[in-house]
């Protein structure tokens, strides 16, 4: 049942952009098995960004090959791609909410847009509003909401169309202590469902705090992978 | 693609239509006043056409005889040859009479009568059909005592080519408006996807399919190239109806007869249709292209 177990495997992968001399990713091997929960750390630079966009299938590796759910991702045709994609819930830092339309539209525009029926909309948009805590501000513009809440609408908008995965890049980056906590649960009970979880960040004192997985990269390199672990030695004494 | 992709790219594309409204009327013309001038210069050429064929048809070889030759020999000639439908033989001195009647004033002809006339006896002859006349004048050249047989080749030459530089004058004056027709409407979309482009990007990662994505955009353009080409019809039909009515009334002469046979204006109409929603939709899809690469 190896195959059942294993969503994600990264095999000695690297990624280069252009033809620049220092790869963004560098032999870089990885598995996440389904139903988990990953830190993904290091500081700026350190490809955290770009391995998100390998697994989306944003960039493909210059060498190496990605496995999910033991198919090549780079052998994926065009029909095999969106589904692929379907089954990702992408969250952004800067949120990427459209803002001429309300949080009710903004999350049903996830399921409009790979082409779910009216019905199915009208019945999962509300439980996701619901499941990240905006019930209420349905009608809100995001101009209207504080940064917290506008996350909690991009990960609504990730969560209605029940992704396999929730892929997140720094999520509480614009986000003051307080709110990032508060985001940091929510995506703990969100990977409590089954739903795998995979979050880049630079909040140390959260992912302490945490207690799960951490892999951490330096200039491509994968320089730790901890069960339970923590962001590193040299911020906990800052 | 679904009915709920439908009811999206339906709403979208008809809000940025109203969004770009001005430039999209403005587009919607340019493709109108060059798929007008295209299809004035189709009908103009199917007239043409039509006027030229008319013309060969109707053409009489005049056949001129040598002086003091008989008429009769000739007569019998032509009586056997095969290409030959019909002849009239019109003596000088009816040849004067005619003459003077072109000319409105008999008394400038005064003094040419008799053994002063200046004419050679002559013969209308028609040929079997218009594809014969040539070879048949080239015939009654050799007859002996026929000076010479024309049947207009000169005229029909020069309507011909004046016709044919007529052709590439127009058909590249059509083919650039086209192309900057093509070139606005590529604007235009642009436009909206710029104005949309926070929404396009969020789409790719929601998962959305280029087919979805370009659907808006596409109908947008169809519907400008569509309402241009609707335009340039309806102008062009209407004023094309008046014009050949009115030619008719005058009834110039016989060979200017406007073609109103529907097998021939209907697909100029129907192409120009067809011509201006693929422009629309060519367009749109240039525009939209370089967005879709993720
Ligand atoms: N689209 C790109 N084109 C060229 N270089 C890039 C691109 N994206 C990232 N990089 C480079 O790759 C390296 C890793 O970047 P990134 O994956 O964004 O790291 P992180 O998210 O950990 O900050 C950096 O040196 C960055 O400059
Ligand atoms: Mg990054």
């Amino acid at each position: 049942m190896r195959g059942e177990l294993t969503l994600i495997e990264l095999k000695r992968v690297s990624k280069s952009y252009n033809n620049c001399a220092q790869p963004a990713v560098a032999n870089l091997s990885l598995q996440v098995n389904r139903g988990e929960f990953v830190f993904l750390v290091g500081p700026s630079g350190a490809g955290k960004s770009t391995l998100i966009k390998l697994v989306f299938r944003e960039q493909t590796p210059s060498s190496g090959q990605i496995t999910f759910e033991g198919r090549d991702l780079s052998r994926l045709k065009q029909k095999e791609l969106l589904r692929h994609r379907r089954r990702i819930g992408m969250v952004f830092q800067d949120y990427r909410l459209l803002k001429q339309k309300t949080v009710y539209e903004n999350v049903a525009f996830a399921l409009e847009v790979i082409g779910r029926p009216a019905k199915e909309i009208r019945r999962k948009v509300p439980a996701a509003l619901a499941e990240v805590g905006l019930t209420g501000k349905e009608k809100a513009f995001p101009a209207e909401l504080s940064g917290g809440e506008q996350q909690r609408v991009g990960i609504a908008r990730a969560i209605v169309k029940d992704p396999l995965i929730v892929l997140a890049d720094e999520p509480t980056g614009n986000l003051d202590r307080n709110n990032a906590l508060q985001l940091m649960e929510l995506f703990e009970t969100i990977n409590r469902s089954g739903t795998t979880v995979i979050i880049a960040t630079h909040a140390w004192d959260l992912v302490d705090r945490m207690k799960k997985r951490v892999v951490a990269m330096e200039n491509g390199c994968l320089i730790r992978d901890e069960q339970r672990g923590s962001y590193g030695n040299e911020h906990v004494s800052t | 693609m679904n009915m709920s992709a439908l009811r999206y790219g339906l709403r979208q594309g008809f809000l940025s239509l109203r969004r770009n409204l001005w430039l999209a009327a403005v587009t919607a013309g340019i493709i109108a006043i060059s798929l007008a001038i295209l299809g004035g210069f189709l009908l103009l050429a199917v007239n043409v056409g039509q006027m030229l064929r008319t013309i060969e048809t109707n053409l009489e070889i005049a056949v001129f005889l040598e002086e003091g030759v008989d008429p009769a020999a000739i007569s019998r000639q032509l009586t056997e040859h095969a290409l030959v439908q019909g002849y009239v033989f019109v003596p000088k001195e009816q040849g004067l009479v005619e003459f003077a009647q072109t000319l409105g004033d008999p008394a400038f002809l005064a003094g040419m009568e008799g053994e002063n006339n200046p004419l050679p006896d002559l013969f209308r002859v028609r040929a079997n059909d218009a594809q014969s006349v040539a070879a048949l004048a080239a015939a009654i050249r050799a007859f002996p005592g026929v000076e010479t047989a024309d049947y207009g080749e000169e005229l029909v030459g020069r309507l011909i080519s004046v016709t044919y530089w007529l052709n590439r004058l127009l058909l590249g004056m059509s083919g650039l408006l086209a192309l900057g027709a093509v070139f606005l409407i590529v604007t235009t979309i642009r436009l909206s996807v710029v104005a949309r482009q926070d929404e396009v990007g969020v789409m790719k990662y929601l998962g959305a399919s280029n087919s979805f994505i370009r659907f808006p955009f596409l109908l947008e353009g169809v519907v400008i190239g569509w309402t241009g080409t609707l335009v340039a019809t309806i102008a062009l039909g209407l004023g094309y109806e008046r014009l050949a009515t009115s030619l008719q009334q005058e009834a110039l002469t016989f060979f200017i007869r406007p073609v109103t046979d529907p097998a021939m204006i209907l697909p100029i109409f129907g192409g120009l249709l067809l011509l201006g929603t693929l422009m629309g939709g060519i367009g749109s899809i240039v525009s939209v292209r370089k967005f879709l690469r993720v």
